[in-house]
């Protein structure tokens, strides 16, 4: 099996937030919950660097480590998904996550929240694969279909890379050889405890 | 801002570490152009505990936080030094009473029931004492259950049952929050002219409070045990409500920083109060016989009266003796004497 994995070239990132973009459409994710976006570091200055984050389906999920429902589980590829019928809104996953993923469709009404919601690597949930039931609740299933996530498929200039871990690292590491510069792989210490070695 | 300022400020000092990390940093570095790497910026962040963050084009400021490393020592207060805390001192306090209550047993009235009473707690205050403790307990079991509940009840209850009792829990808890918060104001200007301290707590704590034998010490209408109790109530439940409304308000006076700290107070001082509270309740039952009549009738039994809080139930006495005396004829229900 695959352990699946996203990875953000920020020498490549434009910001262009068509993986917001295509992510928002996708999944049809409703008003004021974004499950992936683009942050830029140094904006205006040298270095300026955008970087396309959202879930990174950490190793050892801080999310799923101190949910009060254990309403988390990790699929045989390494995608760490969420049981929207358990969970409370409780916001713990969102105090705990490294990458503020975790959002809440209801954040300003008295603490209630409503049901978490984040990147699903494009995997759905629980719920039976490509069904109704399940798009409502977590949006398409395109892992089911055989297809990798939408905002890398369409991303226009390659920077934002999701799939296998290995093969997207051998895909980076190529990159940063052939152009001579990196700048690293986002959020991957934070996430799997390791880094792209060039 | 200033986080911003802080990593420009890493940056610069970084060329030289990002250089020496083997990374591919082939191309001569053009003249002020920092090379920035993932890695390194990841790793001082979370040396420093700070987060890298910067600008979205969304329109939610709190999105614009890439990576806050914080999360990491909040996962590990929430799962280890939490648990252990609060299980330590609920387990703890609830083993030293069993063991107080088999040693000692409940401590009797001295001269058993004189069969008259006098008041000592009003309608009012027996009142916000029950809107306080009913809240209160309900607060910290829904409380305990977001820390415990899934590895003592799910096992039992299973994930749908125990999801749904959750979930009933935290609009209890949400909800409970204001009446609590009203009983803790109200009880503060109730009692704190009684809960001063004063001459009489230092004799009464170097006497232990009569809870290891020996003679009872005199005490007022609140004895230092119970005004210990009084303003770990008032003062804890203070800092619980305020930190709890941060939590139920996200966003609206914390950024996450905030919010995380907010909940490490809270559930602290919340499993030590409970701890406290159980003492509390054990004295107030089974603990010392003729207490629950003061919270229950409101009325005590004035042997029980001159025997923990003597000075009061003497003032009590002499004024309702003035006050018959004022009056002839006209006999109190209850009156002593």
């Amino acid at each position: 099996m695959a352990r699946m994995k996203f990875l953000c070239d920020s020498d490549r990132c434009i910001e262009c937030n068509a993986c917001v973009t295509a992510c928002k459409n996708e999944h049809e994710v409703p008003w004021g919950i974004n499950r992936r976006r683009v942050v830029t570091i140094n904006d205006g200055r040298p270095g300026e660097r955008s970087i396309s984050m959202a879930c990174m389906h950490c190793t050892d999920a801080p999310c799923a480590a101190v949910c009060p429902v254990s309403c988390f589980y990790t699929t045989a590829d390494a995608i760490v998904l969420h049981d929207k019928d358990l969970c409370i809104g409780c916001g713990y996953c969102f105090y705990a996550c490294p990458f503020g993923a975790p959002q809440y469709p209801r954040v300003g009404n008295f603490g209630s929240r409503g049901k978490m919601d984040k990147c699903t690597f494009c995997a759905g949930g629980p719920q039976q694969d490509n069904t109704r039931a399940e798009y409502i609740q977590y949006g398409s299933n395109r892992i089911a279909e055989g297809k990798l996530p939408l905002c890398a498929e369409m991303c226009s200039t390659k920077a934002l890379l999701a799939g296998d871990g290995e093969i997207i690292a051998t895909i980076y590491r190529e990159r940063v050889q052939r152009r001579g510069y990196g700048s690293g792989a986002w959020g991957w210490r934070t996430a799997y405890r390791e880094t792209v070695s060039i | 801002m200033r986080r911003t300022l802080l990593i420009a400020a890493l940056l610069l000092a970084l060329p030289w570490l990002a250089a020496t990390q083997g990374q591919a940093q082939t191309a001569p570095a053009a003249p002020g152009r920092n090379p920035i790497s993932a890695e390194e910026l990841e790793l001082q962040s979370a040396l420093r505990g700070g987060v890298v963050d910067g600008r979205v084009s969304i329109p939610n400021p709190q999105a614009a936080v890439l990576i806050q490393p914080e999360g990491r020592d909040w996962r590990a207060f929430h799962n280890v030094t939490l648990a252990w805390v609060g299980g330590i001192a609920v387990l703890g306090m609830l083993g030293v009473l069993v063991l107080y209550h088999l040693v000692h047993g409940t401590t009797r009235i001295a001269g058993g029931r004189s069969g008259s009473t006098i008041l000592r707690f009003p309608t009012i205050e027996r009142a916000n004492h029950w809107m306080v403790a009913t809240s209160f307990v309900v607060l910290a079991l829904s409380g305990l259950n977001l820390t415990f509940g899934r590895h003592v009840l799910l096992p039992l209850l299973g994930p749908e049952a125990f999801a749904a009792l959750s979930q009933w829990g935290k609009y209890a808890h949400n909800f409970l929050a204001f009446p609590f918060t009203l009983g803790i104001v109200v009880m503060l200007l109730l009692w704190v002219k009684d809960n001063l301290p004063t001459w009489v707590d230092w004799e009464w704590l170097k006497a232990g409070g009569g809870l290891f034998g020996g003679a009872h010490p005199p005490a007022e209408r609140f004895n230092a045990g119970q005004k210990l109790m009084f303003w770990i109530t008032v003062l804890g439940g203070g800092v619980v409500a305020a930190t709890g409304f941060l939590l139920l308000f996200p966003f609206a006076a914390t950024d996450i920083a905030g919010m995380q700290l907010s909940h490490m107070l809270h559930s602290i001082l919340a499993v030590l109060m409970i701890a406290v509270i159980l003492g509390h309740i054990y004295i107030g039952t089974l603990g010392v016989e003729g207490a629950w009549d003061a919270m229950s009738t409101g009325e005590v039994d004035v042997n029980w009266a001159l025997q923990h809080h003597r000075l009061w139930a003497e003032a009590q006495l002499a004024r309702e003796r003035a006050e018959a005396a004022a009056a002839p004829g006209a006999v109190h229900a209850g009156a002593a004497d």
